[in-house]
């Protein structure tokens, strides 16, 4: 494996093409441009290539038989484990716990951590441009407990200043909650600070990944975080699985999420004591295969580097805000720089709706965003309810971002005859 | 208008467009006896709707609210049929409208009624978009039978 942020294939976007067979769908009679990438990101050949020959060539169950296929099963499983542990610069593979999504990572910290350090008249810290997964379960943890859910604020350009953590992040802190990178603002949020001021109150730190980790370097130990969350789905990967990162010091302190085979060690008809890291935390037959695919999507991502990936959206977000900007008749939400965001530009007709919108574009053949994009309490922030969003991947293009903005001026013109 | 824009024109029929454009009856309504607020989450829309009730027939109605050309237009038409129709009316054409949508038969007398709404049966060709188009109706349906039971 090369290193993540360099990569050892050329960044050419019309190779990388190549390697999505869904690129070369037709919709509505046109060619799919796919911009609705922060809801999920579509999946290579290297990647489908994983699932089938697992099915067809190795399909056993991991950690309990003796025979080859199970041998196989099982050393795939863990080398994917390995995998995006150095892909995420993680101490040890055995933090990295398999999930099925970055919404149970954050409730299996809320349900086992959260529920044995927070108590009553604590606080639980998180930003006021939370996904919902990253809202509901602290409302009901403090709730349960007695305890106060504090939102850090962001400005009018949808930054978080450090000085408002002032105040907020206080002695009773016990977790501090970010997202990484909003998935409707863009705004990349700064980590390695917040975790500074939690661990100087002797907080903990959960960083919200499922936006960065996908599209920029992301070193779990530069940014000092304890736990760190995300989903395959949202970097070439299937559905169905994600990651919990921790500490492992933590994550040997905390109790089970949830009980069953593969996480016990020893079991009596009276008792039963927890298997080791990360066992413990993966109850009954694990999600071998889409593990697998997980490894081969880090395998992907590692060769174009992280790096590339990151200056390539940057390059088509750069291009992209300025075109849309230009039109003057499109509010983006966020910052306008585009050094301070990620590939994710949300934004707000004069006058047409954002479903009007999301049809008029599919007519088109251009998938966009449209709604709450679960994020209701920060859409409701702006004063409206629902927006529409773009956001960008590793085979988008410039002329794509034409073909939206031609897209969007043709709904234009249709809805004002 | 074909081509780039493909079936928008089914979605979006001139009438649809029209009442879009203009909503009518958007007039607050004085001691209102049916008032209510309908929303749908998943997309942020929603209307106010006040009725003013005489002899077991609406008198008066006023829609306000913000939503997409479907559900704005909807609000709209709904606003023009239910004015002067007994209670019993406005179930049948509530009726009407969801068998309508969902592509079932209406009868001729049926459509007699809705005249102009049947333009919003271009909506069954976008599915996800049903619900833009039943918002205001089944929110009146239900108010209105709190109000005859309340």
């Amino acid at each position: 494996m090369s290193n993540p942020e360099f990569g050892s294939r050329v960044f050419d976007v019309d190779a990388i093409r190549a390697d999505f067979p869904i690129l070369q769908r037709k919709i509505n009679g046109n060619d799919l441009v796919y911009l609705d990438n922060a809801a999920t990101t579509q999946k290579p050949n290297q990647v489908i290539k994983s699932l089938v020959d697992y099915y067809e060539q190795t399909n056993a169950n991991v950690h309990r038989g003796v025979h080859t296929l199970s041998i196989e099963a099982t050393d795939g499983y863990e080398l994917a484990r390995t995998k995006v542990a150095k892909f995420i610069n993680a101490p040890r593979p055995e933090e990295v716990i398999w999930t099925r999504n970055t919404s149970e990572s954050l409730n299996l910290v809320a349900a086992t951590w959260a529920e044995a350090n927070v108590g009553e008249g604590d606080n639980i810290v998180i930003t006021a441009m939370e996904h919902h997964s990253n809202i509901v379960p602290w409302q009901q943890l403090a709730d349960k407990k007695g305890a106060e859910l504090r939102y850090l604020p962001h400005n009018e350009e949808g930054l978080i200043e450090l000085d408002s953590a002032t105040g907020v992040i206080d002695y009773r802190t016990k977790i501090v909650a970010v997202t990484h990178m909003s998935n409707v603002l863009g705004t990349i949020n700064p980590v390695a600070k917040l975790a500074e001021r939690a661990h100087s109150v002797g907080a903990v730190i959960l960083v919200d990944a499922a936006q960065s980790v996908p599209h920029m370097p992301v070193d779990v130990q530069a940014l000092d975080a304890d736990f760190l969350c995300f989903s395959a789905h949202k970097m070439l990967g299937p559905t169905g699985i994600g990651v919990l990162w921790g500490k492992y010091d933590l994550l040997e302190a905390m109790p089970p999420y949830m009980f069953g085979g593969d996480m016990i060690l020893e079991v009596t008809y009276e008792d039963a004591t927890w298997n080791d890291l990360p066992y413990k935390f993966e109850a009954g037959t694990p999600n071998i295969a889409d593990a697998i695919a997980t490894g081969a999507a880090v395998d992907y991502l590692t060769e174009l580097g992280m790096d590339n990936v990151w200056q390539h959206e940057q390059e088509l977000t750069d291009y992209a805000m300025e075109q849309i900007l230009s039109l003057g008749s499109v509010r983006v939400l966020g910052p306008q720089n585009p050094a301070l965001r990620g590939g994710v530009i949300s934004f707000i007709h004069d006058t047409i709706h954002p479903h009007d919108l999301g049809t008029a574009l599919d007519q088109q053949g251009i998938a966009i965003r449209t709604g709450h994009h679960c994020a209701m309490p920060l859409v409701r922030s702006f004063d409206v309810v629902a927006a529409a969003r773009v956001s960008f991947y590793i085979y988008n293009t410039k002329s794509e971002v034409d073909a939206f903005v031609s897209g969007l001026c043709e709904t234009e013109g249709y809805f004002s005859r | 208008m074909t081509g780039a824009l493909g079936n928008m024109d089914d979605l979006y029929e001139a009438i649809i467009l029209d009442h879009y454009r203009s909503p009518r009856n958007t007039a607050p309504v004085e001691e209102a006896d049916v008032d209510f607020e309908v929303n749908n989450p998943f997309c942020g829309d929603e209307f106010h709707i006040q009725l003013k009730v005489e002899n077991d027939a609406v008198a008066k109605v006023g829609i306000t609210g913000r939503g997409c050309a479907i559900s704005q237009a909807s609000a709209s038409l709904l606003a023009e049929l239910v004015e002067g129709k007994s209670s019993d009316e406005v179930h049948a054409a509530v009726s009407s409208i969801r068998r309508l949508l969902k592509g079932e038969e209406i009868t001729d007398e049926e459509a007699d009624v809705l005249g102009d709404i049947e333009a919003l049966a271009g909506v069954r060709k976008f599915p996800v978009r049903i619900k833009c188009a039943l918002l205001s109706w089944v929110g009146l349906d239900d108010a209105l039978k709190a109000h005859q039971t309340g």
